[in-house]
């Protein structure tokens, strides 16, 4: 357990709220605690979000879920759709989809990752790699992007589309389709729709190359910034294929300890429950997974890029494959620990999405088949995927109507709870401390919690509309400094006004 | 139009038989008045309002006044539109509709009504009611927060099955349907998927179960053309995206 977690005699200390750093879907803020020297005693990533899906889901026909639960996100709502169908699949009995609908299914889902892991990179992190951390925040931004790099903006908006396209054509709507039934999907593509989306994907694979480059490029430019900022030692979770493959769809659970080693493998996701616990915190919202055989101290985990390729034993798609050994090489043995290596594992993953998209699409089983199966109902059903920050459980049981009568969701950045106030507090302690604190110098914990790509990290590079206050108070919360970002960008001292 | 019976619908004359209600005469001659409650299969009911029209500049729901030889009607007009909308947009507050969920949506009467008179959301309250639903039965649910009370089903049941399955208890803001039985639960009647109330709901409050969103987006009952085109849900046929119609 990380010394900053919790202090002692926290009463004698000042307080400073980055509230919000904002979610998506709700807010989420770092609290830090400072002595009188601008030490820093404590450091906490919140994460107050209460979203209530487990509970009104209750009562509710089990088939609607799909539909129902893809609304936890706006961005990532297909791992959703996809996760609560692969748990409705089990309670219709069904084990194995035809191919025809496993395939569309994960023709979807790598439209998803492609258009996700895009959004993330250029829209809200590629500022963090282009830019100084001084950088005047009103240029910090994808619009500065646009500004200094136009073709890598250009870049960024038309992969995304890209992967947006696919979506609209498996689910019919860009953002909260259709296209899982219980047992397969509701529909097969036509050689139009097949044809339409082969017309750029070879420009998105030379695309997703590049990204990577750019990206080895930033991290050769500054190893050792990259290699420490925000580094911690972790142990890795991920779905693995059975030949040890890369795969974000399906397959068993893989994790490896700090040191590479396993700590269970190829593990049937049907026991999750056996492995994974989540322990509770009185200071946040959000519970804290762990391995159970490890401890909650020692057990916590990474999910998402960083995990997966740190996991996978190859990739099965060529180009993305050599750039998986290009980055393993970094870590000469080891996983791979730098924080900000998500975002190139991620790169390497938008470059599989693309090329494994080219070869389904090459798939004649897309085109038509059997689209859905039935079995004997089950009363208990578990799903679970790869979503494009990490490993996502949804576990459903019914009664003998088909209503819910339990749920448990296990999201992305629930599995990366600990690892991210981990990353906080390491920069909290090698770059703040000490130091009366700037914009700068807060934009640096934004920077670590953004390269898990949770939630949150979308609304903190909002394009400078999310206004962010910071404000420093003494023990008996008496604000003695604050920090304004406003809506347009600008920064100014809040008490000075 | 001599020697024939005829009144005029928005300037337009419009034939009918002695015994005709505005409403019958009107899809007699292919034009759309919007409604939910009534079903040619029935005796008019009266009750849904949408089907309001001005009958000589009395507001009158259209299927239950008789086409009477000279009557000036009006129906697309500013006014009954209005009046039309604010009568959808309390039916969705009081139940719960959510469109975006509801694996009727796109193939859903109600739904396709509201955008024929150009309802996007409700400026009222939502009621927000927590009405259980009833899974009881082996392949048909009921979401009550779903029902209208149109009664269709509970006409179709009585009328044409035989059954009398469904009920209404209560009355006004306290009105709601119920399962005639003991029990109160739709599994200890003999409901049966091929009756006729389960093919005449025209939103998602009767459902079969265990099927999804079967239908892609793009290709449900009302995505391509409008109610007024496609006509309602109960004469739909099941390819179409609407329920099977013995």
């Amino acid at each position: 357990m990380n010394i900053l977690e919790t202090v002692a005699e926290s009463e004698r200390l000042q307080r400073i709220a980055i509230d919000p750093i904002s979610r998506v879907e709700g807010h989420g803020k770092v609290t830090l605690l400072l002595d009188e020297n601008h030490h820093i005693r404590q450091a906490r990533l919140h994460i107050v979000e209460f979203r209530g899906f487990e509970k009104f889901i209750q009562g509710r026909p089990y088939w609607e879920l799909p539909i129902v639960v893809q609304r936890l996100c706006g961005i990532c709502p297909v791992s959703h759709h996809l996760a609560a169908a692969k748990a409705i699949d089990q309670l219709v009995g069904v084990r194995e989809l035809p191919p025809t609908a496993e395939k569309i299914r994960r023709l979807l889902h790598l439209g998803q990752t492609l258009q996700s892991h895009a959004v993330h990179f250029f829209h809200l992190a590629s500022p963090d790699f282009l830019f100084d951390f001084d950088d005047p925040v009103a240029h910090r931004n994808i619009i500065g992007v646009m500004a200094d790099h136009p073709e890598v903006a250009r870049q960024g908006v038309l992969l995304r589309k890209y992967g947006q396209e696919v979506i609209r054509v498996v689910a019919g709507k860009r953002v909260h389709g259709v296209a899982t039934v219980p047992g397969g999907v509701n529909k097969a593509l036509t050689v139009a729709e097949r044809d339409y989306l082969l017309t750029d994907l070879e420009q998105m694979i030379e695309w997703g190359q590049e990204v990577i480059k750019l990206m080895r490029q930033a991290f050769e430019k500054n190893p050792g910034y990259f290699t420490r900022f925000a580094t911690i030692r972790s142990n890795f979770l991920s779905l693995i294929r059975p030949d040890g493959a890369l795969d974000l769809y399906h397959g068993g659970l893989r994790a490896k300890n700090r040191r590479g080693g396993f700590v269970f493998d190829h593990l049937d996701y049907q026991r999750y429950f056996q492995v994974i616990h989540e322990q509770v915190k009185p200071w946040s919202y959000m519970k804290f997974p762990f391995i159970s055989s490890l401890g909650p101290d020692n057990g916590w985990y990474r999910v998402g890029p960083l995990a997966r390729i740190n996991n996978c034993d190859f990739i099965p798609t060529p180009l993305a494959e050599i750039e998986r050994q290009q980055f393993m090489a970094l870590g000469r043995g080891q996983p791979i620990q730098a924080t900000l290596a998500y975002h190139w594992a991620r790169m390497i993953e938008l470059l599989y999405s693309a090329e494994a998209i080219k070869e389904l699409l090459h798939d004649p089983d897309l085109l038509g088949g059997e689209l859905a199966v039935r079995g004997e109902m089950a009363q208990e059903g578990i799903g679970v995927v790869e979503a494009p920050r990490g490993t996502l459980f949804h576990h459903y049981r019914i009664n003998e109507d088909g209503l819910v009568e339990k749920a448990n969701l296990i999201v992305s950045t629930t599995n990366n709870n600990q690892a991210m106030n981990e990353s906080i507090r390491q920069v909290a302690e090698h770059y703040l401390d000490g130091k009366e604190l700037t914009e700068p110098l807060l934009n640096q914990i934004e920077v670590a919690v953004r390269a898990y790509d949770p939630c949150l990290s979308c609304a903190t590079h909002a394009l400078g509309k999310m206004p962010l206050v910071v404000e420093l108070a003494d023990a008996d919360e008496t604000v003695v400094d604050c920090l304004v970002r406003d809506a347009d960008g600008r920064i100014r001292r809040g008490l000075d006004n | 139009m001599s020697g024939e019976l005829s009144f005029t619908l928005d300037n337009q004359p419009v034939p009918f038989q002695d015994g005709q209600t505005i409403m019958e005469a009107a899809r007699a001659a292919g034009v759309y008045i919007p409604h939910l409650c009534f079903n040619p299969d029935f005796a008019p009911h009266g009750s849904c309002r949408v089907c309001l029209v001005k009958v000589n500049g009395r507001t009158q729901a259209s299927c239950t006044t008789p086409a009477m030889a000279g009557q000036v009607v009006q129906s697309e007009t500013e006014e009954l539109r209005d009046i039309r909308r604010g009568i959808l947009e309390m039916m969705f507050v009081e139940g719960n509709h959510i469109c975006p969920a509801c694996e009727k949506s796109g193939a859903c009467q109600l739904q396709a009504v509201a955008y024929y008179v150009g309802m996007l959301a409700s400026p009222f309250t939502y009621f927000y009611p927590r009405r259980a639903l009833d899974a009881s039965h082996p392949d048909v649910v009921i979401d009550f927060n779903r029902c209208i009370l149109c009664e269709l089903c509970v006409r179709a049941s009585r009328d044409m099955d035989g059954k009398n399955v469904f009920a209404v208890q209560n009355r006004g803001i306290q009105a709601h349907l119920v399962i005639n039985t003991p029990s109160g639960k739709l599994g200890a009647t003999t409901f049966s998927i091929t009756d006729k109330a389960a093919q005449v709901c025209p939103t998602g409050a009767i459902m079969m179960k265990n099927q999804g969103y079967g239908s892609p987006i793009g290709l449900r009952l009302y995505d391509r053309e409008s109610v007024k085109i496609v006509g309602d849900v109960a004469q739909a046929p099941e390819s179409a995206g609407g329920r099977r119609h013995e």
